[in-house]
């Protein structure tokens, strides 16, 4: 199999450039904010990444429970703990940004309560998983959970935000961009550069695992 | 002769510290504090200049774990 590089080199270039915009370039001044408005190239980005590998994470469960190929099932594992990572560290930065500009780490804040909430959904399908020792029920009661847990993000981090007022920006609204906070400028970073630049990153992550993975069970069936 | 020249000097430099440190809220018409003039002393790119060493510093690492990865399938076929 040919290994395809560019994609690689892409998310290098594609992160130097957020990380050199995101600093430089210029942001609206928004009272509050101040210049924590560039969090947006970084916390919010995490969130996309996570979206990202958990819908790639859903698609194999589903392909899993159509074809039966062990692999289908390796595929959506690792990318649903890439995407349990990233989500980590967008609740974990989150909290971070909250506490200077909202005054604590964790206010109990619907948006914050909900995401806490999709990613325990996400370990449940760990322990769940290691719960069983057959492989082919793990498998395949792992990809149905999994199925499940892809469902609960649409109420947990799109639906319950945009109907109750919290503090966080996009209160009744898009909670990841709003219009009234940033402007074509931020865009400009955020979209071309940050949002696939990250998710690129999650996905190199988790190929590595996939074929570390993929050698350690070839190692176990020559054994 | 001397401290009017001092005075004309300060002065000017409050105005100009002034001119580059006033950012406006849009909505409200506050002055916001930005790093205006952390910016203007170039000590951002100092900032910027860590990130992209760590950031260097780990996707050597990444680049470094997709080689070994990699040479381990080869050896294994």
């Amino acid at each position: 199999m040919i290994r395809q590089n560019w994609w690689k080199i892409l998310c290098v270039v594609l992160l130097i450039y957020t990380i050199t915009a995101g600093f430089l370039g210029a942001v609206p001044a928004k009272d509050i904010l101040n210049e924590t408005i560039r969090n947006l190239y970084f916390h919010v980005a995490m969130w996309f990444t996570m979206m990202v590998l958990f819908t790639v994470s859903v698609v194999y469960s589903v392909l899993y429970l159509r074809t039966g190929k062990p692999i289908h099932d390796i595929y959506a594992l690792e990318y649903a703990k890439g995407g349990i990572l990233f989500g980590c560290l967008g609740l974990v930065t989150g909290s971070i940004w909250a506490r200077f500009t909202w005054g604590a780490f964790w206010s109990n804040d619907p948006k914050q309560l909900c995401a806490a909430i999709a990613l325990l959904i996400y370990f449940a399908y760990l322990v769940l998983r290691n719960s069983m020792t057959d492989m082919d029920k793990r498998a395949r009661i792992g990809a149905v959970y999994n199925i499940f847990a892809y469902a609960m993000l649409f109420p947990t981090i799109f639906i319950i935000p945009r109907m109750v007022d919290s503090l966080h920006p996009g209160g009744m609204g898009n909670p990841a961009m709003d219009t009234k906070d940033i402007d074509p400028r931020m865009e400009m970073i955020f979209w071309p550069g940050a949002v696939p630049g990250w998710a690129l990153l999650g996905v190199w992550i988790t190929t590595l695992r996939i074929r570390l993975q993929l050698l350690a069970e070839k190692k176990l069936s020559h054994a | 002769m001397h401290k009017k020249v001092q005075l004309w000097f300060l002065l000017s430099l409050f105005g100009f510290i002034g001119l580059v440190g006033r950012a406006q809220d849009p909505a409200t018409g506050k002055p916001v504090e930005m790093a205006d003039r952390l910016r203007a002393n170039g000590k951002i790119y100092v900032v910027v200049a860590v990130l992209l060493t760590i950031f260097a510093g780990l996707i050597a690492y990444v680049i470094r774990l997709d080689r070994k990865i990699g040479r381990l399938e080869k050896g294994g076929k």
